[in-house]
């Protein structure tokens, strides 16, 4: 059993040492939410008054709590997708020889991967004072708390689907046909209450759209925006992890 | 080749591996002997990669019998894995961090005391001519620097067997004569089996016993020099200005088979060269343009059991990703 743990904790403290080595990463990883915040953001809030809307002034923190979710669901799902690669031409192929269970390597690429994500999206919190969004000390740590819970989520899924897909060509498919249909159909920049029913629907069976509702409670707290009760967002989003889980342990444990 | 012998420390029993109907290794049996080097030779896609994979428990097999040091392959997995190093074909250290890092996590994974890992990976890392960069990012290292820091890798836990698959591929000839000289070092230094596969005929003459491997199967199983024996003498290659005439001829002196080599040039195998060479040339009923002769090479014996030379087959996609991937880690 300590084995084990010993085996999970060095997993992860690679790629926490790899994440803080890499500094261009850390930068970039600004770059996205940056441009999705102030321009696409700045400029959708401000055409409400030319198709009659109102002003607009509550879109962008709105649209906050989507933004720290994106950050959180592809940082989490590329550093859980790494697994494909790793595991065939990279450091993940040693770790296989090596008397540690799959399982444990699995749990530990899940943990190392939200932390990074969790420290990612407490990056994009520091924005917060320009939205004049009030994050207090209880609040920064609900907040924390969810993104972990997204991001082992987000994660899960990554390895279940690096378990199955192999190959390096399926990223990009899987980017444009999962991924940015997941982002955009999980309420994160518009609200889902009011679509057209089909959204809705797909909205439902998207464990992001449950991510993003939870975080938005957890920052804004305004009725108006909730689309499901906190509690039932936690289950949702426990129960496919671990659901998810369980199946990508199990893939990734297969032998070819 | 099938004797069941206490010394054996590998003991593999008709393996059969398929892939989707594909025999990638067909009905293999052979056994690896305490304290040997092993040898694995054959082209790509023979077969190797595939019997290695399996002995050191990264792939199931669809039938046969593979134990390692008394452990079962199938069962006994964690114990196989605790007593043997290995060195991938593609490099597995993790660039972003330095030789030292890279040491302590695989100290880590085998559960070695933090107390003796700091002297063994400087003892490891001594070993390979390390020492002095031991703390720059693996990404700064050459392909030569990171075979050997994955080398030392692979003994940091003191495996009884030490897989080395394909361990030169890559590399430039030079750098590739210092790997052989660790592992021979290492032979000599150490109690330890090795267990290597490789393409490069002339590199597998270090081993002791060598298995040539081609389409899944083993053809041939000895000693370099044994092996190399089998071909009856010098390997004489003549070009001439008309073989099919020539060639005849040899055949009724000789008595020996004459091939078509490459570029027009026919070969035949003879005893005794030295004295063959200058009767031939005065009696030789076709004109000689050129001729030589010399000792015969593991290549020989390929050539004379299979027909073909070892060569590079075509990169399948998969192949060219790993290249790709390859070329990417090696900056």
């Amino acid at each position: 059993m300590k084995k084990e743990l010993i085996g999970v904790y060095t997993i992860w403290l690679r790629d926490i040492k790899r994440y803080f080595r890499d500094r261009p990463r850390i930068i970039a990883s600004f770059a996205q939410p940056i441009l999705f915040l102030f321009v696409l953001g700045t400029g959708i809030a401000s055409s409400f008054s030319t198709f009659g809307g109102g002003s607009g002034g509550d879109f962008l923190n709105f649209m906050f709590p989507g933004i720290v979710g994106m950050t959180v669901l592809f940082t989490s799902f590329f550093s859980a997708m790494s697994i494909v690669w790793d595991r065939e031409f990279g450091f993940l192929r040693e770790v296989l020889v090596t008397p540690i269970s799959r399982t444990s390597i699995v749990v530990g690429k899940l943990l190392g991967g939200s932390t990074i994500a969790m420290i990612q999206g407490a990056i994009i919190l520091l924005f917060s004072p320009l939205l004049k969004i009030p994050i207090t000390f209880v609040i920064f740590f609900k907040i924390i708390g969810i993104m972990f819970l997204v991001a082992m989520t987000i994660a899960t899924l990554g390895i279940v689907l690096a378990s199955v897909i192999k190959s390096m060509q399926a990223f990009q498919v899987i980017t444009n046909f999962l991924l940015m249909p997941m982002f955009f159909l999980s309420g994160a920049l518009f609200p889902l209450n009011n679509t057209v029913k089909w959204m809705n629907v797909v909205a439902k069976i998207n464990p992001l759209s449950y991510g993003i509702d939870a975080m938005r409670f957890a920052m804004l707290n305004n009725p108006a925006f909730q689309l499901y009760p906190l509690w039932l967002d936690i289950v949702v989003l426990a129960s496919v992890t671990v659901v998810m889980s369980i199946l990508g342990s199990f893939l990734f444990g297969r032998q070819d | 080749m099938n004797d069941i012998n206490a010394n054996n420390i590998i003991e593999v029993k008709n393996l059969v591996k398929e892939f989707k109907g594909l025999r990638a290794v067909d009905d293999i049996t052979f056994s690896v002997k305490e304290n040997e080097i092993f040898g694995f030779l054959g082209p790509n896609g023979a077969g190797k990669t595939t019997t290695i994979n399996i002995i050191c428990t990264l792939l199931s097999k669809t039938s046969g019998e593979v134990t390692l040091g008394g452990y079962n392959v199938a069962r006994e997995r964690n114990k196989i894995r605790n007593c043997i190093g290995m060195v991938f074909q593609d490099p597995s250290l993790d660039d972003r961090l330095t030789a030292l890092e890279n040491l302590y996590f695989h100290g880590l994974l085998y559960n070695i005391p933090r107390s003796a890992l700091k002297e063994r990976s400087e003892e490891v890392l001594k070993m390979v001519n390390l020492s002095s960069r031991k703390n720059n990012l693996v990404m700064t290292y050459s392909g030569g620097m990171k075979r050997r820091l994955e080398i030392a890798r692979g003994l940091l836990h003191y495996p009884k067997i030490l897989f080395l698959d394909e361990p030169t591929l890559g590399l430039d000839p030079q750098t590739r004569n210092k790997i052989w000289d660790y592992i021979i070092k290492l032979k000599k230094s150490k109690n330890i089996t090795i267990f290597l596969t490789s393409h490069y005929m002339e590199e597998t003459e270090i081993c002791d016993r060598i298995a040539i491997i081609d389409e899944g199967k083993i053809i041939a199983l000895d000693t370099p020099d044994n092996l190399k024996n089998t071909i009856g003498g010098d390997i004489i290659t003549i070009l001439s200005e008309e073989n099919v005439k020539l060639k005849k001829y040899i055949k009724e002196i000789t008595g020996s088979d004459v091939h078509d080599a490459k570029e027009g040039e026919i070969r035949f195998e003879i005893k005794d060269s030295s004295s063959f060479i200058p009767k031939f040339i005065k009696n030789s009923p076709v004109k000689i343009l050129s001729i030589s002769a010399r000792k015969p090479t593991l290549n020989d014996v390929f050539l004379d059991l299979t027909g073909r030379e070892i060569r590079e087959e075509n990169a399948s996609a998969r192949d060219n990703l790993r290249m790709r991937m390859r070329g990417r880690m090696r900056h």
